[in-house]
């Protein structure tokens, strides 16, 4: 089979392509001045420039961090682009008629039309475009049961006072080097409010695109269920083809008050470079979670893209009886590298939480799972379980675990269970015995492996998940 | 159907079949047997086109066309099916899944259209019934968990809804007991129109009792070296296969 593993990663990036459309771009380049020009361009309160500098100090001080099982050439910061925003958006769009039909058109490329998107999914598009957020859909809707949902740019003026309360209050400014870098130059993102006892009416829906040549993307995004709501909030992106190396390092905190749940479902689709390992986004997101008591936070993750990957969307139990969930799967393929995991950090008495991670490694590929669980004194009572399964796909892949687990607390138990295996001639052989061609057959021997953690994702992304793992692997079999 | 002749061919560099001439004509059952090593699973191997088991020389002609020129795939599309000996589990990938795959794939070899999801379940329904599975079978991952006599009836299932041309089951009797026996055989016979064909691999007389065949061939050292009707089966069950040593020479 090895042969036919050979010849099955050579495939162009279908999302691969560059809209052109004018932006208002600042030239390279990072110091206070460009902390001071991004706020000034949102027209932003004193508060958050001294917030940003803050963290832009902090991060002067830093180092970048070195542990995780990547490898890649030392990024140089200076010659990355802080900020741009499509130029038609200094008009403000109101609706789609109003939104450059380049955009549109990029948006139709990639198989999301808008327009279909408002009538058909009863799905609220929060479509962020390079750095600023273009349009906003179905927001009188959301605005009727109470639910804020807009660029967080915009909420900085529409609610401060939740701003100035929750920002960096989960991912502090001085967390890890790319979240202090992101917290001096976050340029937009999302934020959501859920009131009290609401259930969210629809879920909520953000695509990221990165566009400008050399611009970092430095998402922020922030949402908070008050006590007693639900929201299920859906992430996914995707960029188009290009040659250097882009930096993208966002941050999303969750905050679940009192018998609140989020749950946060991501399907990562940046560039993930060329077959001889060229070009690619480097991905460095923090994500965290806070619960409080009775709260739930489940991270679902579906990681196709980039070429770098260092993520680990976690959960701070901190409210008894809160549980957290954290179900991945990550693919790479070719040169990809990817180091994910997440921590569940265990603080209350009978907090739960379930890690199920799959990585999968095809080509000259590498995936890492790195999970901490820690039960701290006060976890009395509390669990976890992880289970943690690896499938190979040709023999020049490479799979590595590395889960850390801390127990602090002699009540509470900890269960890991982990396991590697490969695609089997045997398994290839029956499906192509049965006519299905060696393509297809991969991709349903990968989505079974995925099976328990593509049920987790709302319908519509468990179809879009599927079928980002097709066009991932193909090439990487014969 | 199937014309084999002067087949040699070999696995990880050992010749285990050394000059095999076979002749299968519309709506034929063969029954294969043969003693332990004689290349009988090599045989339908070799014509599914398993990765690993290479034709060195002789030539195969199914339904007109040179099957070594096509692939694994290709030749299933065209009607060739192996039930194996050991059905291989696919973990969570539905049973339904997976034979809606298949049927679509020789459906649109064939210029068909797809099935819909409604009319493949009826279908997949109806024929899990014909071997005795639970249709709850249909909704769990390829052969996960099932036993033995399960996995051989899922085989058949299959067998039924791809309808191929020419079918080689290879110790398909193998583990089972004398109800899944039954199951199994009636599955066959059903199948039986005039113009599929078959090849029946299998180490003892009894399968034959349930599926009697037209022609019983007996497979030592890479070579038939006698063929029959189905009274050779049952002479081979009274005196064993040592009887034939000195015909392998």
């Amino acid at each position: 089979m090895s042969q036919q593993v050979e010849n099955l990663i050579k495939k162009d990036y279908a999302a691969g392509f560059h809209s052109a459309i004018e932006s208002d771009t600042l030239p390279p380049g990072l110091n206070e001045d460009t902390v001071r020009f991004i706020s000034a361009k949102k027209g932003e309160p004193e508060w958050l420039l001294e917030w940003r500098l803050k963290a832009f100090r902090a991060w002067q001080e830093m180092e970048e961090p070195t542990w995780a099982h990547v490898h890649y050439p030392e990024i140089d910061f200076q010659s990355i682009s802080y900020f741009s925003s499509p130029k038609s958006m200094a008009d403000k769009p109101k609706s789609l008629s109003e939104v450059d039909p380049e955009l549109i058109a990029t948006y139709e490329k990639l198989g999301i039309p808008l327009h279909e998107q408002e009538m058909l999914a009863g799905v609220a598009v929060d479509a962020v475009f390079d750095s600023v957020s273009v349009v906003t859909t179905f927001r009188a809707k959301l605005e009727e049961a109470g639910v804020i949902f807009c660029p967080i740019s915009e909420a900085v003026h529409r609610c401060p006072e939740l701003i100035q309360k929750y920002l960096g209050s989960v991912v502090p400014q001085k967390d890890n080097y790319y979240a202090a870098l992101n917290s001096a130059v976050f340029s937009d993102g999302s934020f959501v409010y859920i009131p009290k006892g609401v259930r969210c009416p629809m879920e909520l829906s953000t695509y990221f695109r990165i566009n400008e040549m050399n611009t970092g993307q430095f998402e922020r995004t922030l949402i908070i269920a008050d006590e007693g709501s639900h929201v299920s909030y859906l992430e996914g992106c995707t960029a188009p083809m290009r040659d250097e190396n882009q930096l993208h390092a966002a941050v999303v905190e969750l905050v679940a008050m009192d018998g609140a749940t989020i749950k946060y479902s991501t399907v990562q689709n940046w560039y993930p470079g060329d077959a001889e390992g060229k070009g690619g986004i480097y991905n460095f997101v923090t994500k965290r979670g806070l619960c409080h008591a009775n709260a739930k936070i489940s991270w679902t993750q579906v990681e196709t893209g980039s070429a770098i990957t260092w993520k680990y969307p976690s959960c701070i139990l901190k409210g008894d009886n809160s549980v957290g969930e954290f179900y991945s799967v990550a693919l790479t393929n070719n040169f990809q590298q990817a180091d994910t995991g997440t921590k569940m950090i265990h603080l209350g008495k009978n907090t739960r939480s379930t890690i199920i991670a799959k990585g999968i490694s095809a080509g000259r590929s590498n995936s890492a799972y790195r999970g901490l669980v820690r039960m701290n004194p006060g976890a009395e009572g509390a669990r976890n379980f992880t289970q943690c399964d690896s499938l190979l796909i040709g023999d020049r892949c490479g799979a590595h675990t590395f889960p850390y687990i801390e127990s602090k607390n002699p009540s509470a138990v900890v269960e890991h269970e982990a396991t590697t295996s490969k695609v089997s001639d045997d398994q290839m052989f029956l499906c192509q015995q049965r006519g299905l061609d060696a393509e297809k057959a991969i991709s349903m021997i990968v989505n079974g492996f995925c099976r328990e953690v593509f049920k987790e994702l709302p319908m519509e992304f468990a179809v879009e998940a599927g079928k980002l793992l097709e066009v991932s692997l193909e090439g990487s079999v014969g | 159907m199937l014309s084999v002749k002067g087949l040699h061919a070999k696995v990880e560099e050992n010749e285990i079949l050394k000059g095999l001439d076979i002749e299968i004509r519309p709506g034929e059952v063969h029954a294969i047997m043969g003693p332990n090593g004689s290349g009988k699973s090599t045989l339908g191997n070799i014509l599914s086109g398993r990765p690993g088991y290479e034709a060195t020389a002789g030539k195969i002609t199914f339904k007109g066309r040179d099957l070594l020129e096509m692939g694994t795939e290709e030749r299933a599309r065209e009607g060739l099916f192996l039930a194996f000996q050991y059905p291989v589990e696919i973990p969570g990938v539905s049973n339904m899944e997976f034979l809606k795959a298949s049927v679509d794939a020789k459906r649109k070899h064939a210029g068909q259209e797809p099935l819909s999801s409604v009319d493949f379940m009826k279908l997949a329904r109806a024929t899990s019934k014909r071997v005795d599975l639970e249709a709850n079978f249909l909704k769990r991952g390829v052969n996960e968990g099932f036993s033995g006599g399960e996995k051989k009836r899922n085989e058949i299932m299959q067998m039924m809804l791809l309808e191929p041309e020419l079918c080689i089951l290879d110790e398909t009797d193998s583990g089972l007991d004398i109800d899944a026996l039954q199951v199994v055989a009636d599955g066959v016979n059903s199948m039986r129109d005039g113009h599929r064909s078959f090849i029946v691999v299998t180490h003892y007389q009894r399968l034959l009792d349930y599926i009697v065949p037209d022609y019983v061939h007996v497979l030592a050292g890479g070579r038939i070296v006698k063929s029959g009707d189905k009274s050779l089966a049952l002479e081979l069950e009274a005196k064993g296969y040592g009887w034939l040593e000195g015909e392998v020479a």
